[in-house]
Formats: C-alpha cells, sequence, structure tokens
C-alpha cells in the first residue's frame, strides 16, 4: 500500500494563529498519512515554524483542531508526546551536559528501559558513540545534529517532527542525515514531517509537499506532480514561481494549485 | 572606495561615535527591559529600608544581643535558606532558558506539575548543600551552634524552605514571561520581603501600617519564633501553625501562577525563543 493510501497519522483542521496583528498561519488543513514523509515548504515567515510548533504542543493555536494518533491533540498531547519526537537545529539540548548525559536524561523523560543500552544504541546508529563524554557545546554542528538527532530517536518514535533537518550542515554530514532518514523510515515505518528550505532535500526523501505562503498552504501533492502541473525542472523552481507570485491578496492563492501557472 | 564616510583618524585613536554605539546598544536593550531599570532602584532602597530598621532598633535595645548569643548568627543562618531556597528553584528554572532547552524539554512527556516538583526537589537539595557547611563553621568562628535549636530548628528550616519555593516559583514565572532581561529578580526579589520579615529585630519595630503585611509572610513567624526559642526557651505552636497555613497557601498560589505562566508562554509562543 503507497503512503498516501494509509489512514492519517496527523489531521488538521482550520488551523489558525495569530500574534496580535499578524497572522501566522490562517485557517490551513492536511493530513499526513502513516508511514509517509511530508514537507513543509514555505519562505521564511511562511508559517511552517509556527505549524511544527503547534502540532508539537509548544503552541497553542487560537482556532481549529489536531488530531494525532486519533488523539486530539490540544486535549490530551501527554498521550501522544511519548510516540513522537522532535529534532531542530535551533533547538538545543543543554552544552554543559555530555552527550551521554543529554541522552540519559531525555531517555528518563521518556521513560525507556534499560537507559544506557539504549543510550549506546542510539549513539551507535547515529556513529556518534565516540563523542559521548564530551561536552555538547564543544561539539561542530554537524556533530549536535547527529546528537540531536539521536535524542530525538532515543524512543523510536512512530512520528518524527523535524525543523530544518540539514541546516548549516556540510554537503556531505546532510547526505548522511537524509540517508539515515530514509533508512529509518523503511525500517520502522514511521511517519516523518519535516519544513525545509532544502528543495533537493525534499524530493529525495518526500511523498508530498504541503507549500505555504502568508501562513496558508497554496498548494500541495507529491514532489513529481508539483513539478509536471507547473511545468518546471524542479521543485526549486515551482517553489521560486510560488514564492515570487504577486496575486490578490496575502494568501496568494487558493488551496488548490490555482496560484497561475507560468507558461 | 566608494561607500560611508568614516570619522577615523588612525588606527590609536578613540572614536565617540563607537564609544557611542555601545552605549546606545546598552541604552536599547535598558529601554526595553522594564526589570534592568526597575533593579537600578531596587537594590539601593532595599538596603536602605533594611539597615535603617536595624539601626532604629539597636538605638533603643543596644543590649538585646547580650541577653541570647548567636541571635544574629542563627538568625543570618535562617535567612540563608530563605534565600537559598528560592535561588534553587530560579537557578535551576533559568538553566533550562539559558541552555535553551524548554523547548525540547516540552515536547517530552514531561508534565508541567513533574517540571515544578523537580524545581522544589532541587531546591531543598541546593539549600542543604548551601547552608549546612555554614552552620557547621559557625561554632569554631564564633561559638555558635545553631543545632541548640533543637527540634524547632527543624520546624523554621522546613517553613523558611517553602517560602522560598514559593519566591523562586514567583520569579521563574515572571522570567519565563518577560524574559531573561527579568533574571535579577531571582536574586532580587526576595530582599523585598528581608525588611518585613524581622530577621534581626521583631515585627513591632516596624511602623504599625506594614506589620500587617509583615505578619502575611510565614517569615516573620519564623524569626519571631526563633527568637521565642532563643530568650524564652520556648516553641511558639501559634508561630509554627501561622507559618504552615501560610506557607500552604501560598505554594497552591505561586504553583498556579507558574502553571498559568507555562501555559501563557504556549499561547504567546514564549518556549521556542528565549535568549536575550
Amino acid at each position: 500500500m503507497s503512503p498516501s493510501a494509509r489512514p492519517p497519522i496527523i489531521t488538521v483542521d482550520n488551523l489558525a494563529k495569530r500574534f496580535g496583528d499578524v497572522t501566522a498561519v490562517e485557517s490551513i488543513g492536511f493530513s499526513v498519512a502513516e508511514g509517509s514523509t511530508t514537507a513543509l515548504l514555505g519562505s521564511n515567515g511562511a508559517g511552517k515554524t509556527t505549524t511544527l510548533s503547534i502540532l508539537l504542543g509548544l503552541l497553542l493555536p487560537d482556532e481549529g483542531t489536531v488530531t494525532m494518533f486519533g488523539e486530539d491533540m490540544l486535549r490530551h498531547r501527554y498521550r501522544v508526546l511519548p510516540w513522537m519526537n522532535f529534532s531542530s537545529p535551533y533547538v538545543e539540548l543543554p552544552r554543559r551536559l555530555s552527550v551521554a548525559e543529554n541522552l540519559t536524561v531525555y531517555a528518563h523523560l521518556y521513560g525507556l528501559d534499560r537507559v544506557g543500552e539504549r543510550v549506546r544504541a542510539v549513539a551507535r546508529d547515529l556513529d556518534v558513540e565516540s563523542l559521548l563524554k564530551r561536552p555538547t557545546g564543544d561539539l561542530s554542528s554537524g556533530q549536535r545534529t547527529r546528537v540531536a538527532l539521536a535524542k530525538a530517536l532515543l524512543n523510536e518514535p512512530r512520528l518524527l517532527l523535524m525543523d530544518e533537518p540539514t541546516a548549516s550542515l556540510d554537503p556531505d554530514t546532510a547526505d548522511w542525515v537524509r540517508g539515515f532518514l530514509e533508512a529509518y523510515r523503511q525500517r520502522t515505518g514511521a511517519t516523518i514531517l519535516l519544513a525545509s528550505h532544502n528543495m533537493a532535500e525534499v524530493e529525495r526523501l518526500c511523498d508530498q509537499v504541503l507549500i505555504m505562503r502568508a501562513g496558508a498552504i497554496v498548494d500541495r501533492g507529491p514532489p513529481a506532480d508539483l513539478i509536471a502541473r507547473y511545468g518546471r525542472r524542479n521543485l526549486e523552481e515551482v517553489f521560486l514561481d510560488i514564492a515570487r507570485y504577486r496575486g490578490n491578496g496575502d494568501g496568494g492563492g487558493t488551496d488548490q494549485g490555482v496560484l497561475p501557472v507560468p507558461q | 572606495m566608494s561607500g560611508g564616510r568614516t570619522t577615523s583618524r588612525g588606527p590609536g585613536a578613540l572614536s565617540w561615535r563607537r564609544m557611542w554605539a555601545m552605549i546606545l546598544r546598552h541604552l536599547y536593550v535598558l529601554r526595553r527591559s522594564w526589570p534592568r531599570l526597575f533593579e537600578l532602584a531596587y537594590w539601593p532602597m532595599v538596603q536602605m529600608v533594611l539597615w535603617g530598621f536595624i539601626t532604629t532598633f539597636f538605638l533603643e535595645h543596644s543590649s538585646w544581643v547580650v541577653r541570647a548569643a548567636g541571635v544574629l548568627i542563627s538568625a543570618v543562618l535562617l535567612w540563608d535558606v530563605l534565600f537559598r531556597a528560592n535561588l534553587g528553584v530560579c537557578l535551576t528554572f533559568i538553566e533550562e532558558m539559558w541552555a535553551r532547552n524548554l523547548g525540547q524539554l516540552f515536547v517530552s512527556p514531561l508534565r508541567p506539575l513533574e517540571l515544578v516538583s523537580s524545581l522544589l526537589i532541587l531546591s531543598s537539595i541546593r539549600t542543604l548543600i548551601s547552608v549546612a557547611p555554614a552552620a557547621v563553621v559557625a561554632l569554631p568562628l564564633f561559638d555558635v551552634w545553631v543545632f541548640d535549636l533543637g527540634l524547632p530548628l527543624i520546624a523554621f528550616f522546613t517553613n523558611l524552605l517553602v517560602m522560598g519555593w514559593c519566591i523562586g516559583l514567583v520569579a521563574s514565572a515572571l522570567v519565563l514571561r518577560f524574559g531573561l532581561g527579568a533574571e535579577s529578580l531571582c536574586w532580587l526579589g526576595i530582599f523585598l520581603f528581608a525588611p518585613m520579615s524581622g530577621i534581626y529585630y521583631p515585627i513591632d519595630t516596624l511602623p504599625g501600617w506594614l506589620q500587617p503585611l509583615a505578619w502575611a509572610l510565614p517569615s516573620a513567624y519564623v524569626f519571631e519564633g526563633m527568637r521565642a526559642v532563643l530568650f524564652d526557651g520556648l516553641f511558639r505552636l501559634d508561630y509554627f501553625f501561622s507559618a504552615v497555613a501560610l506557607n500552604g497557601l501560598y505554594l497552591f498560589l505561586t504553583s498556579a501562577l507558574f502553571l498559568y505562566m507555562l501555559r501563557r508562554a504556549r499561547v504567546l509562543g514564549l518556549l521556542l525563543q528565549q535568549g536575550e
């Protein structure tokens, strides 16, 4: 069964978040099928991080519902949180703790059994065993990203949310991270939702793309479909068409690919 | 070379412009941070009030200390319990903000009440580590053995510990709401209660209008109770139960405030925006 045919693990309906006069997210809705990898694409300020933060429960929406694993995330997030995890280069782990100490703390927070064993296993998977005794603050960005990923995989999440998983990484490390995520999804059947600015990464990893602009989802679909529909060579060109479109209203278009396709 | 005009007069010359730029950089911070502005005026005012009351009392009761040796040292040690308990809560919480770790913590299954409980436990450990060595050192230096207070010491310690937790929870809630610009509240906030706690002088030294406020603080009952033990050898159960009742009420209210601020932080998106 293709990922898109599976039941949704995330269902978002009519979600809205405003900060004073600024609308961060306006009436968005989408679903993410179990076992799929979905990308939130959009320029800076498009609403990707706001959407991720709401899904994680770090931010409360003004309107709308979020259902995850069949639970109302806004009411029963503690039933859902043990099944998911999160990784972002912008949310750090305590720098003064060693890598092993950080992983141990989070293994306890997730209530894992045989903590030491699990920490060593995840460190081996992420190739950070040699870093276990080093202070997290002393690591390079590539090492820190792998450690953050190790923390995110401690509980073998069925749902992994990621904010720009390869930001500020060199091409070699970024490629390694992408390969790891692909392998993880294939091995465990996990669902991945990521926000990214890297179009090649999205083309490689994702079954589905949600393109955001000014707080709204302005188009969606599998990468190949979007490229074909816009008559472009790759997703980056599609992204630029949408980002540079000057349509009526802030939303820049509607939800079903009605942004004018360049001729 | 095209570009902006420069007023530099050589590599060694001091530039008023650059110094002004640095002053401006910090004025921008001060201007936007009421806690920082408040802090500038706060400390001198608290010191003046506290030492003013101490001076007033000792001018009228110069032989007071002679009657109970060690009363001031015991008061200092007990005050430190309150101070360290407050700091224990604040520093443990702020450490997570400094480390930009709150976002990670709140996407884990950690519940807010579990966070509060862990802050209180860590505060107790930090307080014991802080105060115990000073209490021991007071014996060879000043011939004061605070443990001579006996079992009442446990009552005093526990009440001050809980009151310190309450102040720490309020300060932490404010730092979460207003950002790390307000972190000095953790160190300074507690001194607001020092003049009214009657640490070094009886509550009746305070002006009449201030005394009801003082009696609303558990610390006032503790320090009056300490003096009752040292001067009269009497453990005042009425003071003890008053302090326990007030602490119970304040712990409930301040925990509720902290939990409310955590929820507000989720509404305002503060859990991912930490730092300056």
